[in-house]
Order: structure tokens, then C-alpha cells, then sequence
């Protein structure tokens, strides 16, 4: 046997890539499950087909770029970004909705740009926002959940919205962070007693939903797969925003800190979306500091802006900012006195 | 109890430590052939002093000091000098360099040791210089010359000398075995280093995986003034770095020594070596090196003259070539391959490490980085390597060093943890290269210039100045004329004499003409 000549270290440790991704797909489970409990299979099918549509479309960018496709596509990748994407699509999209958002997360918003570990953007996030702006209408109709009157869809329906749309009816119904939103005139605790929608805290179904995302998200911090670091920045200054402008629940009243931190995506994006690696800043305390804009820019949409939800657009920004983060939040190297000087 | 401190990252790899401890440390016996590399150390090669067909005796001295940054090789046995010449060493390189090939005899003859008298109320600066003869260089992998750690720095006197027992690379168990069975030599030694140092305070750092290890040192340190001090595994401990930050809480300043704090780190085997230098007079010429791995039967510790080839070695662990896969001399984080079997055993050779293909797995294909950070965390010199990787990748050597690549002490943490495989440490290391290279090629080129500009400078001169002098001995020649012409209207110069006398003669020709 020839002997291999290699340079140290000779022994490595158990976690790999793949199975990194594979977690994040575990830890999407229980809010998934949630999620169909709430509002049907129709998330269950915007993943199983988006998930296709995705690798689909990495093997014909690799192919194209001409790298090595089994073993790219080993890494799962594709799958995590097509099923994080699909849990922020409505349920019930139809399947010219998932490939336009599918071809501008992993062409467009990953390939373009190198592949895996080269995009500056959250690709889930890319694909969300190019949706969100091109098909306000679509992106916009969330199905109502269960418990609100109306009957939750089979899988048969789910599967007719999504492949002949035009033959399913989708019913709709405003979620709770619109109802907050366009409330004019009513304190907070009138507009519960008024909305079924708006649940206990957050939203009928929704603040379930965040719940089972926050068990997944403390899971994979338990694996370590992120540190505490970009997620409770985020949570940090959401809390804090949303206390400060809570205005005592009067009628001018954005909403509670507990309204925020469990309605919309707040809790899915703060451990399945920030902690995307990739496209955030890299040290700990730069971590803390993005995570801390995003929440300051998530809650700032949310009440002066025009969109349903402020994750995408918070990401996408600060995802422009992380060079710029990291410049400025190098650590201390052992045997340096400060951090290095900016050059 | 002493307080101890943590440093950044680290990580905690599987130990296998217990393999290699099972039994005392053996004798590797006497091989057919010592081959003894002239640089065992780091620093100047010793100069052989030697000729082939030379007979030698045990401990007499082959090879000379070369300077104070280098120490003498000895003999480890007597025998005849069969060659002096390139051999394969045992180097990262893979490269051969000057070794003294002997045939050891079998008699075993030794010149006569020479203790050092009374060692505790010696001149330190002897001491020093006893120390160096017997060829001592630093035990625990880098080899620095143990003397020049121990000289006197004028204005920086030592209050802390560090032993450094921490051990803390998976399966290496030679200084572990050391304490355990040559405990009193170790605090000896410890004792003799401090003598020599101006009795700075002394502390024993260890890891808490080595407990028979711990009782042994506690024992043989009753009374004397070693402080063993216990601490959690992690590696890496026994970097001299981290172990200063985990005994005293403090950094060693970039670019400094440990020295620059008032700190002297010696490893647990110099230690020793420095017992058996001063004490029993012998000169460094055996050690205790690990032998393990699934590829051998017999796993455990050797004591091992130096030069013995690592072939003798595996015969005697029960070696089974078919199922090893790399042969690495070190341990399994920062140790280095050896392609070839005949490479010796040097002083600083702690662990031969053969495992099998499922032990340490051949790397697979790296992945993609996706920075997740794994690294970051682990790195105990607190460096971003996601960044250090990226921007080596893209040959950014500014960007490099303002992360402050050269701090990074190439322990494989970050490698690692790496979930995408990523041989980081090679990146780093070719990037530290390059931008050595790059600066070395910067010096040449200023040197060059500034060789080039004092040239031009002399030879600008050199012409000016002729220019002057020829300036000067024209208007000296012209000013010494003028004033002729001057003087020569006050005086009576013989030459304008004699051309008005022949001025006045040809106009008297002249006129007589005329008259004609």
C-alpha cells in the first residue's frame, strides 16, 4: 500500500456539511408540521415540488458550469433553500410561482454568483423578494387558518392549486400582522376581542407555528450548528423597538413585543434565515450586530412599510452590509493589544 | 489552589491515548545502523567532526555546536563512522540532509560521564554552557536549543518558568510515560533549569487526563519548590502560548518572545535531559518516542537512541504494512508524513504514528466554505480562518496580514472541526510561505536599489569631482599665466627678453632691408 504523504491535521472531526444541511432539514419539521396542522398540506407540496424544482436547476447550473454534480449535489444545498423558501411562500401557490422563485434563488441568487459559500445574498431570500414584487397578489393570499370557520383543504386540493390553479378556488383571509397594521381607532384589546385571526398573542396558528420554529431553531443551537449570537440580536431589538413604541396597547399602538417576536416570520427568520452562514457577517460580535439591525430593520418595515412582512427585506439589506460589519467587528487576535486597525 | 485561566477556542479530539499506556517504557534495543542527522534542532547544523572508518565511543561528541543557535550530536553508542553524508530526515520536506552513518559495535564503550559538581550552587552561566555541550534541544517537537532559552537577557530577568507536561495532542504518550516512570529526574531537571534561570517561580502544568502522571510529579515535588498545576483537557494546552494564558492569564505580545513577559517555557523531557546532562554527565543521545496506531500490534513507549531508523521500530511494534495508510511522525493534529522507512529517530521525535485507513480516513474532496464559523470557534488564537481561507484563495496578502495571519500557530483546530474538509492549515501555510518569499524578494530588491543609487551616487561624484579638479587645474594654470604676463611686464623675464631682443633684431634686419 503506498503511503499517503499529507499535510496535518491528520484527524478530523465528525460534523460535515451534508450533514449540516441535513439538520436544518430536520429542524424545519416541527414548524412544518404546525404549519399543515394550521393551514393544510399546502406547504407540504410547495416543499415536495420546489424541492424537485431545485434540483432540477442545480444540476443544469452544474452541468452548465461544468463541476462535479453528485457530489455538489450531496450537499443538500438546493433542498435547504428550496424548503426554506417554500415555508415563506403561501400555501396553495401555485407551481409557476414555485420555479420562478426556485430559478431566481438557485440560478440567479447562487450560481450567478459562484455557488455555494460565493453569494452574497440569501438565496431563499432573493427568490422571496423577485416573488414578492413581481406577484403582490399572489404573495399576499394567505390561506385562513384552522379554527377561524373555514374548512382546512385536503391534499387533493393542495395538489390541484398548485399544478391547475385556475380550477382551485383559494379562500383567503388577512393575517394578523395586516389586521395590526391597517387597525385604526381600536386599542389593542378591543381589536383581539374583534379579530378571530389574531389569536391568543400573535395570530391564530401563527404563534404555534413560531413556537415549533423557535423548538427547531434551539435544537440546531444545540447542535451547534450557529451560534446564539445573530438570533438573539435580532429577537434583542425587536423586543426593544416593540416595547418602546407599545404606546400601553392604545389605538396608536404597533403591537406588543410578544405580537412581534411570535407573529410573521420573526422566529423563522431569526434561527432558519440570519444564521445562514454564507451570507451573514462572521464573527460573533458582528453576528450581534447583524442580527440587532435586522430585527431594527424588520420591525421598522413592519410598521411604516407596505409589505405583509419585513424578514426578506431586512436580510437582503443587511446582507449588503456584512463586508461592512465584518470590517469593523474583527476580533482581538491572542497576543494583540486591540483589534486590528480597519485598513 | 491557583487560579487558572481559559483561552479562546480549542477543541476536543478523540484521545487514544490509552493505547500506547498499557505497558512501562521498553528499550528499543541496539539497531544495525545509527543514522544521526547533523541538524536535529532548530537552528545551524552541527558540524560532523568525524571521518568514515573513524572508531567512536558512546557519548563522545561527533558533531560541533555551529554558534550559539545550534547544539553538538553525540554518540549513542560506540562503533565505527560508516559514512558522513545525505541521508533522508525526517522533515516536513520530504528532503535528505548531512547525517553520520555509524555501525554500532556491541560493546557499548563509553567515554567517562562527566557530572556537573554540586549543580544547585554553580555558576548558572557554566551550567548554560554544560547544558549546550550535552546537545540539548527542546523535547516537545520544536527543538530550540535549550542553552539560548536559558541565557540571560540584560533588564529582563524570568519570574516564571513554565514545565510543560500538558501533552496534549491525541495519542502521544511519551512525557506522560516520562512523568509517570522518571518523575523525580523530571523535577530534578526542573529544579537544575530554575538554578540556572535565578529561581523564578516554577510551575508544572498538566493535563487532567494523566492522573497516574499527576500523583507521580505530586509525589517527587514534595518539598521542592515545583507548583504542579492541574488543568482541563483541551487541546491545544500544551501550545507554549495557550499554556502561559491558562497558568498566568496572560498573552505573550505578538512578535515577542515568551521571554519579553519574564516567561521560560521548557517541556517535561528537556527537563529530564537535563537531569541525566547534569547529574549522571550524560550528553542527549536516546529518548522516549510513542509508538502507535491500529497498524501496529504492539503499541507503546520506546526509549530510542537517536538515529535509530524508524524501520528497527515498527519490527519491534508488530508494524503490519498491508492495513497502514500514512506513516506520521507526531501526533494526529500537527505531526507530518514520512514517505520513506529508513528516516532516523531525531530529538525532537515524540510519537511515530501509524494508523489504518479507518482510523484516520484518507480526506475526502473538500467542500464548499459555506463560513460557517466552526473554525472561528475553535481557533485559539482567536483568528477569523473563513477569512484567512478566502483571502489566501485569492492570494490577498495585504488583507492576510491585517487578520494577522502570521499569529497563527498551525495547530489544526480549524481544520479540523471544518465541516466542508477544507485542508486550511495548508492554505495557510503556503500563504505564510509566499508572503515570506514576497518580503524577502522586497529586501533583495531594496538592497538592490540602495546598491544601485549609492553606486550611481559614487560614480556621480567621482565625475564631479574630476570635473572640479580639472576645473580647479585649469584655472590654476590659467591664473599662474595671467600673473606671468603680469609679472612679466615687472620683471625681467629671460623669455620675453630674449623675443623683444629678437623682435628688435628682426626689425633692425628690416629696416637694413629697406634701406637697401
Amino acid at each position: 500500500m503506498a503511503l499517503l504523504w499529507v499535510t496535518s491535521p491528520h484527524a478530523h472531526g465528525a460534523q460535515d456539511t451534508t450533514q449540516v444541511m441535513q439538520t436544518v432539514l430536520l429542524a424545519t419539521l416541527p414548524g412544518v408540521a404546525v404549519m399543515t396542522w394550521f393551514f393544510g398540506p399546502g406547504t407540504l407540496v410547495n416543499i415536495l415540488f420546489g424541492s424537485m424544482v431545485a434540483v432540477a436547476m442545480e444540476t443544469v447550473a452544474l452541468a452548465l458550469r461544468r463541476r462535479p454534480i453528485l457530489r455538489t449535489l450531496d450537499d443538500h444545498s438546493a433542498v435547504v433553500t428550496a424548503s426554506l423558501l417554500c415555508i415563506s411562500l403561501p400555501p396553495y401557490s401555485p407551481w409557476w410561482l414555485i420555479v420562478i422563485g426556485m430559478a431566481s434563488a438557485i440560478w440567479l441568487a447562487k450560481h450567478f454568483y459562484g455557488g455555494l459559500g460565493y453569494n452574497p445574498f440569501n438565496p431563499a431570500m432573493v427568490g422571496y423578494v423577485v416573488l414578492l414584487i413581481s406577484f403582490p397578489v399572489q404573495m399576499t393570499a394567505w390561506a385562513p387558518p384552522r379554527g377561524t370557520g373555514v374548512e382546512v383543504p385536503s391534499f387533493l386540493d393542495a395538489l390541484r392549486a398548485c399544478f391547475a390553479p385556475q380550477t382551485y378556488d383559494a379562500v383567503t383571509m388577512a393575517t394578523a400582522l395586516d389586521v395590526v397594521k391597517q387597525n385604526s381607532g381600536m386599542t389593542m384589546e378591543a381589536l383581539w376581542r374583534e379579530s378571530p385571526q389574531l389569536g391568543r398573542w400573535a395570530g391564530a396558528g401563527w404563534e404555534w407555528v413560531s413556537l415549533a420554529f423557535l423548538a427547531g431553531g434551539l435544537w440546531m443551537l444545540k447542535k451547534r450548528l450557529f451560534t446564539w449570537h445573530a438570533p438573539v440580536g435580532m429577537l434583542l431589538s425587536i423586543t426593544l423597538l416593540s416595547a418602546l413604541f407599545y404606546d400601553d396597547g392604545s389605538s396608536a399602538s404597533k403591537g406588543s413585543p410578544l405580537f412581534h417576536l411570535l407573529g410573521g416570520a420573526t422566529l423563522f427568520g431569526a434561527f432558519f434565515i440570519i444564521t445562514d452562514p454564507v451570507s451573514s457577517a462572521v464573527s460573533n460580535r458582528g453576528r450581534l450586530v447583524y442580527g440587532a439591525l435586522i430585527g431594527a430593520l424588520v420591525y421598522t418595515i413592519r410598521v411604516a412599510g407596505n409589505y405583509p412582512d419585513a424578514v426578506a427585506f431586512a436580510v437582503l439589506i443587511m446582507n449588503f452590509a456584512a463586508p461592512f460589519i465584518d470590517h469593523y467587528t474583527q476580533p482581538r487576535t491572542y497576543g494583540h493589544r486591540a483589534r486590528p486597525p480597519p485598513t | 489552589m491557583r487560579r487558572l485561566h481559559d483561552f479562546h477556542g480549542g477543541i476536543h479530539p478523540a484521545e487514544h491515548k490509552a493505547e500506547s499506556t498499557a505497558q512501562h517504557i521498553q528499550s528499543a534495543g541496539m539497531p544495525d545502523v545509527l543514522v544521526i542527522p547533523a541538524g536535529q534542532h532548530i537552528g545551524s547544523s552541527a558540524v560532523p567532526t568525524v571521518m568514515p572508518g573513524q572508531r567512536v565511543l558512546g557519548g563522545e561528541e561527533i558533531a560541533e555546536a555551529d554558534g550559539a543557535l545550534s547544539v553538538p550530536c553525540h554518540a549513542p553508542t560506540s562503533g565505527t563512522v560508516l559514512a558522513v553524508e545525505d541521508r533522508p530526515v525526517p522533515h516536513p520536506s520530504g528532503l535528505s540532509a548531512l547525517c553520520i552513518v555509524l555501525q554500532p559495535d556491541g560493546c557499548d564503550e563509553w567515554t567517562e560521564p562527566r557530572p556537573f559538581a554540586n549543580p544547585m550552587n554553580a555558576d548558572p552561566l557554566h551550567l548554560t554552557q554544560h547544558i549546550q555541550q550535552a546537545g540539548i534541544a527542546g523535547m516537545g517537537g520544536a527543538g530550540f536549543p535549550t542553552a539560548l532559552k536559558l541565557s540571560p537577557r540584560p533588564g529582563k530577568p524570568i519570574q516564571t518558568l513554565i514545565i510543560n507536561g500538558t501533552e496534549c495532542e491525541p495519542y502521544i504518550t511519551a512525557d506522560d510515560s516520562l512523568m509517570r516512570e522518571r518523575a523525580a529526574a523530571v523535577i530534578n531537571g526542573s529544579l537544575i533549569l530554575a538554578h540556572v534561570l535565578g529561581n523564578p517561580a516554577v510551575l508544572l502544568g498538566i493535563e487532567d487526563n494523566k492522573p497516574e502522571a499527576i500523583a507521580a510529579l505530586e509525589e517527587a515535588a514534595i518539598g521542592s519548590a515545583v507548583e504542579i498545576v492541574v488543568f482541563p483537557t483541551k487541546y491545544p494546552s500544551g501550545g507554549e502560548k495557550q499554556l502561559i494564558e491558562i497558568l498566568l492569564g496572560v498573552q505573550v505580545p505578538s512578535g515577542a518572545l515568551p521571554a519579553d513577559i519574564g516567561v521560560v517555557c521548557q517541556n517535561v523531557g528537556t527537563a529530564a535531559a537535563v537531569h541525566n546532562a547534569v547529574v549522571n554527565g550524560r550528553p542527549l543521545v536516546s529518548r522516549i518516542t510513542t509508538v502507535t496506531g491500529e497498524a501496529v500490534s504492539r503499541p507503546g513507549n520506546y526509549e530510542i537512541l537517536l538515529g535509530t531508523p524508524i524501520r528497527h521500530l515498527l519490527a519491534l511494534a508488530g508494524y503490519d504494512a498491508t492495513v497502514n495508510q500514512r506513516l506520521v511522525m507526531g501526533g494526529p493534529m500537527m505531526g507530518f508524513t514520512v514517505s520513506d522507512p529508513d528516516c532516523p529517530i531525531i530529538k525532537t521525535s515524540n510519537c511515530l504514528l501509524l494508523p489504518t485507513e479507518e482510523e484516520l480516513p484518507t480526506p475526502p474532496p473538500p467542500q464548499a466554505c459555506i463560513r460557517c464559523g466552526l473554525c472561528a470557534e475553535a481557533c485559539p488564537a482567536s483568528l477569523l480562518p473563513q477569512q484567512l481561507f478566502w483571502y489566501s484563495r485569492g492570494r490577498d496578502h495585504e488583507r492576510l496580514e491585517a487578520h494577522n495571519l502570521f499569529d497563527c500557530i498551525e495547530c489544526g483546530a480549524c481544520a479540523y472541526v471544518c465541516p466542508s474538509h477544507i485542508p486550511l492549515v495548508q492554505y495557510y501555510r503556503a500563504s505564510k510561505a509566499e508572503i515570506i518569499a514576497q518580503r524577502q524578494d522586497a529586501e533583495r530588491a531594496e538592497h538592490a536599489r540602495q546598491r544601485f543609487e549609492a553606486r550611481q551616487e559614487r560614480i556621480e561624484r567621482q565625475a564631479r569631482e574630476k570635473a572640479e579638479r580639472r576645473e580647479a587645474r585649469k584655472r590654476s594654470a590659467q591664473a599662474k599665466a595671467a600673473a606671468a604676463a603680469t609679472d612679466g611686464e615687472k620683471e625681467n623675464d629671460p623669455i620675453q627678453a630674449a623675443i623683444k631682443r629678437a623682435q628688435a633684431r628682426k626689425a633692425a634686419i628690416a629696416d637694413a632691408g629697406s634701406k637697401d
